[in-house]
């Protein structure tokens, strides 16, 4: 039999450091992103608690506060400024190196080629080369912590004159923002890089029989995620280099002139646009929550199909749902700027789009249920996730359709309502896909099985948990509680707003402690969990043809031949509720 | 199975504090602000009724379709649901919009009344100070060089401007009740955000950009004014009141900041 | 109840795949490097998407500052003539890559590297054209941030230099090659893929200039 000619070796790599450090195996490299994007969910989370800590305590006095930050909490009471650079790195590294890196470049550089039958990305090079400039692009992130005046306090959105004009605007604004430029401008090249892997290899390597209309929802999410990435993070480093240079060249892009900032006249800037910034940022920053969440998306209707034992509910829509998110994507970015001073009118074009965008959404929930109908559930740890995914995605996507009415954003805009919102989507939708996630795959990628116990209870404390954090947000919202305070002491109305965030804080910690269940599940797993047979889930897409964990070239020298879609579960009269999608017996199928 | 229950009791009480209104909105002060009310409450009753019966049939189906060993209905779909489902939800969401325009074309597409009381607005870190052109209908020139926040001029007023001389300087809003109002907003550094809970109104303001705001407040008091978009480490602490007095208060306190200026 | 099974009965699994004698059904080994090739063309035009996505960025930025001023109050950018030359070196070394590449499909290896190091040659002259450009806009005081149409000018010019920097790198890697006498098929692709970024840095610069001329 010929044996394969791609660029991948035939033999596996030898050494320590061609295996494991500068590994071209898209399965190592898959590895890497999510252990790089675990280490970042717990500096992330990290940050989060003491920012909930000091909402709730702002003038306590924490010794080792005094340790860390000698400067910016100085007698152990953390700064206003220290808040809000722990604010802006908590946003900045959740969004990026977690909700960015582990469901596309973990998962899927993992089992893109795998499941679409390839041995290998298409470019193996370029794929080792993203990754590690994706940690070099951390390195530089984390490194503005420890510069003079420490990390930036203008939020992960950046919006300039407060990260345009340097220094005076307030501290952290001096190396430390400089640094979180260059930290994401390298970031915007990994993403790049891995946006070319994941669509070439998708439109190329796929295998015989693999039509894109047999591809697994996973592989379609991860494909159109790539081309998002690609066009979005494109954007994000033109606007970058731009910020940059008004700030160390004396340039004015987004610069007006008149600036007077803390009593010095700023003469050297004129006739730039603030909003030009939020234009180019959101034009990034709208596909960029797409990014997040399209790939949880894919791994729910795996698994909803999966363990229910039932093909996904309308295949076609959920494709044609997939790429109107994604088209629909690039075309809403004024929803973040009703408030702006933009054009009125524009808002208006903004908010419809945005309500269009809300009906493939929709779409994916409805056949969600549709999926689960009729079908025969088995409530392993991976589908309690994933059933978990669709009630959070419902609870934070609808509270959307307040915000995306600009009538309606005259009141909710920068206030808690908004961080209830996006939190609800991307701070536990999308983490709980990456649970999911995990706990589906894992046995593939280390040939164990992970504990159900400790995941169920990991799960539920998990659900629960999150919902007290986060939907108190939407109440005290209600109320008009601003975002972006360190301390709510200074805004008489919000006094009553204050049992509520007690109560955040409350659930915040309990449901951070409850994450070591599962920190030691997966790691006590990996060593000791009982071996993972090929397919411990009966499910039908190609990673489950080959061993746990796969060999170095995913499918031994053979080019699997695919002969039907990817969810002919229950098919009557075949002998099993599941038929492999490489399976070619012929039963009367009603797929594609 | 132990999450059907656990998602209908999360259901039932998110409902339960919005239907009881337990953390809410303070009332409104004036037209709009019930228009936005009313609105707020169509969206929420869609809105809810989407949510109630999302997370029911998600935990009916959860219940429902536990395995007990059968083969589960092999089914690709429906398409008549599709397209139902499809279209109800575009008609609902899209309606929605439509039915708000309304509120939105009131602050944004429509000039403030001709008769309107122009206030400027100026937004500096940590502070709001607004401006009054006095008797002459006219604000004085100024400029950055001449600003001094010690003395209680963060505008740059330019002495030798006698349009100027009847201009008067307040930290804090304040308004005769039933009048419209024009904030002409600037802000001299970093942008901020004006935002009255009551008023159900807020507005960017933004350095380089002259942003008008028109509204009218219909009932006396005193209203918080929080800065709401980010500007600094101060941020948290920016924040101003508006006042609603009579007319004839208002008048009165006019003269009186005018004699000590 | 999950569904794992157990170690001691096997899960259901579906016949081995057949043989297949290639990736895609076909019979030799050059349809392994068919796919390759696809690949890689998918990639570069991929990659031309990103790269047409950050000047569309720039360009937009430009539009909006531009629409922010006067028409009488725009400073247009002083443009040195040098730059008429620098274009007619960057259209000139993509004719002879296109020579050469014919020249390479004619089996005439000879030509074809003379093409090809020229067309590099005339690469690295047009940065250096560029360079003396910058150094003849500083003479006359013009720097980055002196007026806003010579701030774009300077991020424009830059962008698009160092995406002809890393062409130049490709068109380097290609002539050492050529002269080890290594270029088997796997190179040819990556021949043909050098020459396209390389037009479409061309395309790129003419768009740029009919920008400074027109709108700068």
């Amino acid at each position: 039999m010929a044996s394969p000619s791609t660029h991948t070796a035939h033999h596996a790599p030898e050494g320590f450091i061609r295996k494991w450090v500068f590994s071209l195996d898209h399965k190592v490299i898959g590895i890497q992103y999510y252990f790089l994007g675990l280490f970042s969910v717990f500096l992330g989370m990290s940050l989060s608690l003491l920012m909930r800590f000091h909402m709730v305590n702002p003038n306590v006095v924490v010794k080792w506060f005094a340790v860390l930050w000698p400067a910016a909490a100085a007698g152990g009471v953390m700064t206003p400024e220290l808040y809000l650079s722990l604010m802006t790195m908590h946003g900045t590294i959740m969004v990026f190196f977690v909700l960015t890196t582990v469901p596309q470049s973990g998962f899927g550089n993992y089992f893109l080629p795998i499941q679409i039958g390839a041995e290998d990305m298409a470019f193996p090079v370029l794929n080792m080369m993203s990754f590690w400039t994706t940690f070099l692009a951390l390195a530089v992130m984390v490194a503005a912590f420890f510069v003079e005046g420490g990390a930036p306090l203008s939020g992960w959105t950046a919006y300039p004159p407060l990260s345009g004009a340097g220094p005076l605007t307030g501290p952290g604004e001096g190396m430390g923002q400089n640094l979180w430029i260059l930290s994401i401008a390298i970031f915007c090249g990994a993403s790049l890089m891995g946006a070319i892997n994941f669509i070439a290899t998708t439109v190329d390597l796929r295998c015989k029989g693999m039509s894109l209309m047999r591809m697994p929802l996973t592989c379609w999410t991860w494909l159109v995620t790539a081309i998002l990435a690609l066009l979005g993070f494109a954007v994000l480093l033109a606007a970058g280099v731009l910020l940059l240079l008004d700030r160390t060249v004396g340039t004015s892009f987004f610069l007006p002139g008149g600036l007077f900032i803390n009593d010095h006249i700023i003469a050297n800037h004129k006739g730039g646009s603030p909003l030009l910034w939020q234009h180019l940022f959101w034009f990034f920053g709208h596909p960029e929550v797409y990014i997040a969440i399209l790939p949880g998306m894919g791994v729910t209707s795996q698994l909803l199909s999966t363990f229910s034992r039932k093909p996904v509910f309308g295949y076609k829509a959920m494709v044609y749902a997939i790429l109107s998110i994604g088209f629909l994507g690039f075309l809403v970015w004024g929803h973040h700027m009703f408030m702006s001073g933009m054009n009125p009118y524009s808002a208006m074009a903004f908010s419809i789009l945005t309500m269009c965008i809300g009906v493939p959404s929709a779409i994916k929930t409805f056949n969600w249920i549709g999926t689960l109908w009729g079908g025969k559930i088995h409530f392993d740890t991976a589908m309690l996730f994933a059933l978990g995914f669709v009630s959070l995605f419902v609870t934070g996507g609808v509270s959307g359709i307040f915000l995306g009415q600009p009538a309606l954003d005259l009141y909710f805009h920068d206030t808690y309502f908004v961080v209830g919102h996006f939190h609800m989507i991307m701070g536990v939708a999308a983490i709980f896909g990456m649970f999911a996630g995990t706990f589906y795959w894992f046995p593939k990628m280390f040939g164990k099985m992970m504990n159900e116990t400790l995941g169920k209870i990991h799960f539920y404390c998990t659900f629960i948990g999150v919902y007290c954090i986060f939907t108190p947000m939407h109440y005290v919202g209600l109320m008009g509680n601003p975002r972006r305070y360190s301390d709510f002491s200074n805004v008489l109305y919000l006094a009553k707003a204050m049992p509520l965030h007690v109560f955040m804080t409350y659930a915040a910690f309990f449901t951070a402690a409850v994450q070591i269940i599962f920190m030691v599940n997966l790691f006590w797993s990996m060593w000791k969990g009982p071996k993972a047979p090929m397919n411990p889930w009966n499910a039908t897409t190609l990673e489950w043809t080959v061993p746990s964990p796969p060999p170095f070239d995913n499918f031994a020298g053979v080019h699997p031949v695919v002969y039907r879609g990817a969810y002919e579960y229950s098919v009557p009269g075949a002998p099993a509720d599941f038929i492999m999608q490489t399976d070619p017996s012929i039963v009367p199928s009603s797929g594609h | 199975m132990l999450l059907a229950p656990i998602v209908w009791v999360l259901t039932v009480v998110i409902c339960y504090f919005f239907i009881a209104k337990t953390w809410w909105f303070p009332p409104p002060i004036n037209a709009h602000g019930a228009a936005y009310d009313a609105q707020f409450m169509r969206t929420l009753i869609v809105v809810g009724i989407i949510f109630f019966l999302a997370q029911f049939a998600l935990g009916w189906v959860i219940l429902k379709f536990r395995d007990d060993g059968g083969r589960a209905q092999h089914s690709h779909g429906n398409n008549k649901l599709e397209t139902l489902w499809t279209s109800a939800t575009a008609i609902l969401f899209l309606g929605l919009v439509v039915m708000g325009t309304q509120i939105w074309a009131a602050v944004h597409f429509d000039e403030a009344p001709p008769d309107s009381i122009q206030i400027e607005v100026m937004a500096k870190q940590f502070v709001f100070n607004f401006r009054y052109p006095g008797a002459d209908g006219k604000f004085g020139h100024t400029e950055l060089r001449l600003i001094n926040d010690a003395n209680g001029d963060p505008f740059g007023m330019d002495p030798k401007d006698p349009a100027g001389k009847d201009d008067i300087i307040s930290p804090s809003l304040k308004i005769p009740v039933g009048k419209s109002i024009k904030l002409i907003m600037h802000s001299r550094d970093v942008i901020h955000n004006f935002f009255v809970p009551e008023l159900r109104m807020k507005q960017d303001i933004v350095p380089g950009m002259e942003i008008p705001l028109h509204f009218q407040a219909d009932k006396i008091g005193v209203y918080e004014v929080p800065c709401s978009e980010l500007c600094g480490l101060g941020h948290f602490q920016m924040h101003t009141t508006m006042q609603v007095m009579s007319e004839a208060d208002f008048e009165q306190w006019k003269v009186t900041q005018l004699a000590n200026r | 109840m999950g569904m794992a099974a157990s170690l001691t009965h096997d899960v259901y699994q579906g016949p081995p795949p057949p043989v297949d004698p290639g990736w895609g059904g076909g019979g030799d080994d050059s349809e392994g490097r068919g796919a390759d090739r696809r690949a890689t063309f998918t990639g570069l035009f991929v990659g031309l998407a990103a790269c047409t996505m950050v000047f569309a960025a720039l360009t937009s930025a430009f539009v909006v500052r531009r629409g922010l001023t006067d028409m009488n109050e725009w400073v247009s950018i002083h443009k040195p003539p040098i730059l008429f030359w620098n274009t007619g070196i960057l259209l000139l070394s993509s004719l002879l890559l296109d020579l050469s590449r014919r020249a390479l499909k004619a089996g005439a290896r000879t030509r074809f590297n003379l093409w090809w190091s020229a067309a590099t040659v005339l690469g690295i002259l047009f940065l250096a054209g560029q360079a003396y450009a910058w150094y003849q806009l500083r003479q006359v005081g013009m720097f980055i941030s002196t007026t806003p149409a010579s701030s774009f000018f300077y991020v424009f010019t830059a962008a698009h230099a160092a995406h002809i920097l890393g062409g130049v790198a490709a068109l380097v890697y290609v002539d050492v090659q050529a002269l080890r006498l290594q270029l088997g098929p796997a190179k040819r692709t990556w021949i043909d893929v050098t020459a396209i970024f390389w037009h479409f840095l061309d395309g790129l610069w003419l768009y740029l200039m009919v920008l400074f001329y027109v709108w700068g």
